[in-house]
């Protein structure tokens, strides 16, 4: 296994009296795809949001390759690689698809932009623009305003505005979330592909989903860490089983 | 696309016509609207394109005005180049140092510290000596440009003059908005978290957004000076900031067409409604509330209510509508 390209050491977080994230150490690195399961209100997306630099760590620290990006902001983490996407479809809904990609491309371009030149005319940009829709399926839906698109088109294209970016890191929040069974398929192949080349942090409900893809598993519960290593070893985890996926099993069918 | 850039050019063509058949009154009246345009133009960058709206526009706008107040020879005419751009530097610098500590709030808290500053520099005009106080000051001569055969002092000639720069700074702001420094503006509008997530300084664009609103707002304060020959506090006040906002909402916040449209409607409205009553300003209260209720996207709406009348499919759930 490579070096971790992140990392974050005994991480947390506290709103007022309640500790959302409580101490959570866990690494990604090149070639793995890490998941992250745990009931609702389990802070999983808080943590999401340290990642990403959303959020300050009360303590704790994060490491992103060399670099100590603890307390860095959400841009400044962004440039260096780190892509999410957002358990609740955050696209820019009078775009079309097309531009929602473009504009995730431009955001990797350094130095000053450009003031007067057509921003359409960037040919680098459109070609990312392009590589990343076409990647997710949604090719022909570039014209397309993102308001228009259907549910798991939207959440596609959360995941091609990541990839426009050009990231090392991917930071999945519940990617699945409310898409039909055919589209779960294609975004679970879509990962696949992506695995090689990437270090990702995939928040997931979809135990299926989550047992065809993850290489590791963190579990958590009330802010911890309640379990985390290969899939087998948590499946077989007694005190997993109880406090989290057997109450799964009891309410799903 | 096309029927925008045909209506421009129809636009430009009746301005450049008409010193031919206009009066003196009208010929004056439709210089001072061509400079409210571009005051309007610059507050639309911030207010329609970057979804800042500011409510202490005009000190950057009285800034400039005052800036060729102060340097304005007494006996005899300045010179543009030389205090056009320093105008314009001081608006610059007055929006640079302001921006940089308003963008860092949003929403209503943006618009109280926009008014709050903008206060700021009223009163220090108003109360102290350095520029005539609550009196004013007046600029003597037209500032002129010593190019052979333009003389500003000529109204016609100084009306050209500002016709090229409305048309200039239209043209540029066009330009910015399709590039991808207007794109990002754009985005943050829409949605600032994202633009964040996805990796864009946002303080840093809306600083510049800032900054380059001011400084045309400095071009237009500076024409103003021109051509009253006459600077005083009133220029930087809130009812100024105000009226330049509301000129943007008649015509359409977020459209460069719009921004021109409402500052021609709404003064050609203020000088109809002025002759009939001393009261004027309820007449323009009830005219602004009908517009807003009929156009929620104001006059710059019109073409596109048309549209939709006609029979063509529109995608369901548009957001422009």
């Amino acid at each position: 296994m490579s070096e971790p390209l992140l990392r974050a050491d005994e991480l947390s977080r506290r709103f007022g009296g309640l500790v959302a994230v409580d101490r959570v150490s866990l690494s990604l690195s090149r070639g793995e795809i890490h998941a992250l399961i745990g009931p609702n209100g389990a802070g999983k997306s808080t943590l999401a949001n340290l990642l990403s630099g959303e959020l300050k760590p009360t303590s704790g620290s994060i490491r992103l390759g060399e670099s100590d990006v603890t307390g860095w902001s959400a841009d400044r983490i962004a440039r260096q690689g780190v892509a999410r996407t957002f358990q609740h479809t955050n696209v820019f809904p009078a775009f079309s698809a097309f531009e929602n990609c473009r504009l995730a491309a431009q955001a990797r371009a350094t130095g000053l932009p450009g003031m007067l030149r057509d921003a359409d005319r960037h040919e680098e940009w459109n070609s990312v623009a392009h590589a990343a829709l076409a990647a997710t399926g949604l090719a022909s839906r570039e014209t397309i305003l993102a308001g228009v698109l259907a549910h798991g088109e939207r959440r596609g294209l959360e995941i091609a505005m990541a990839l426009a970016t050009a990231p090392s890191v991917l930071l999945l929040d519940e990617p699945l979330a409310g898409m039909g069974p055919e589209d779960v398929a294609g975004v679970i192949a879509l990962l696949r592909g992506l695995r090689e080349r990437h270090a990702m942090l995939l928040i997931e409900h979809d135990m299926d989903a989550v047992f065809a893809l993850a290489d590791r598993l963190t579990v958590m519960a009330n802010g911890r860490v309640l379990a985390s290593g290969a899939p087998e070893a948590i499946r077989a985890n007694a005190e997993v089983q109880h406090a989290y996926l057997g109450t799964l099993d009891d309410v799903l069918p | 696309m096309r029927a925008r850039v045909v209506f421009v050019l129809i636009a430009v063509v009746l301005l450049a016509a008409f010193p031919m058949v206009a009066e003196k009154f009208y010929l004056q009246l439709v210089t001072k609207i061509m400079i409210l345009s571009i005051f309007a133009l610059s507050l639309d960058v911030l207010v329609g394109y970057t979804g800042l709206v500011s409510l202490g526009h005009a000190a950057y706008f009285g800034v400039a005005a005052y800036s060729l107040a102060l340097l304005a020879p007494s006996d005899n005419a300045a010179n543009v180049w030389v205090t056009l751009p320093l105008a314009l530097a001081a608006s610059a610098a007055a929006a640079l140092v302001i921006g940089a500590l308003v963008v860092r709030t949003a929403g209503v808290y943006f618009i109280m510290v926009t008014l709050a500053f903008a206060q700021m520099v009223y009163y220090f005009f108003h109360d102290t000596r350095v520029a005539g106080g609550s009196d004013g000051i007046y600029v003597n001569e037209r500032p002129q440009t010593f190019i052979p055969g333009l003389d500003l002092a000529n109204d016609a000639h100084f009306y050209y003059a500002v016709l090229m720069l409305l048309v200039l700074v239209f043209a540029l702001l066009a330009a910015m908005l399709r590039s991808p420094f207007g794109r990002a503006l754009q985005g943050i509008k829409a949605n600032e978290r994202r633009m964040r997530a996805l990796g864009y300084a946002t303080l840093r664009y809306k600083l510049a957004a800032f900054v380059i609103a001011g400084t045309l707002a400095g071009l237009a304060g500076y024409l103003t000076a021109a051509k009253e020959g006459y600077v005083n506090p009133e220029m930087l006040a809130w009812h100024q900031s105000g009226t330049v906002l509301m000129m943007l909402i008649l015509g359409g916040m977020g459209t460069l067409i719009g921004a021109v449209l409402g500052t021609f409607t709404y003064v050609l409205v203020q000088e109809w409604f002025s002759g009939i009553t001393r009261h004027w300003q309820l007449l323009m209260g009830a005219f602004i509330i009908a517009v807003v209720l009929v156009l929620p996207q104001g006059l710059a709406g019109l073409a596109r209510a048309r549209a939709r009348r006609s029979p063509a499919p529109r995608p369901p759930g548009d957001a422009n509508e």
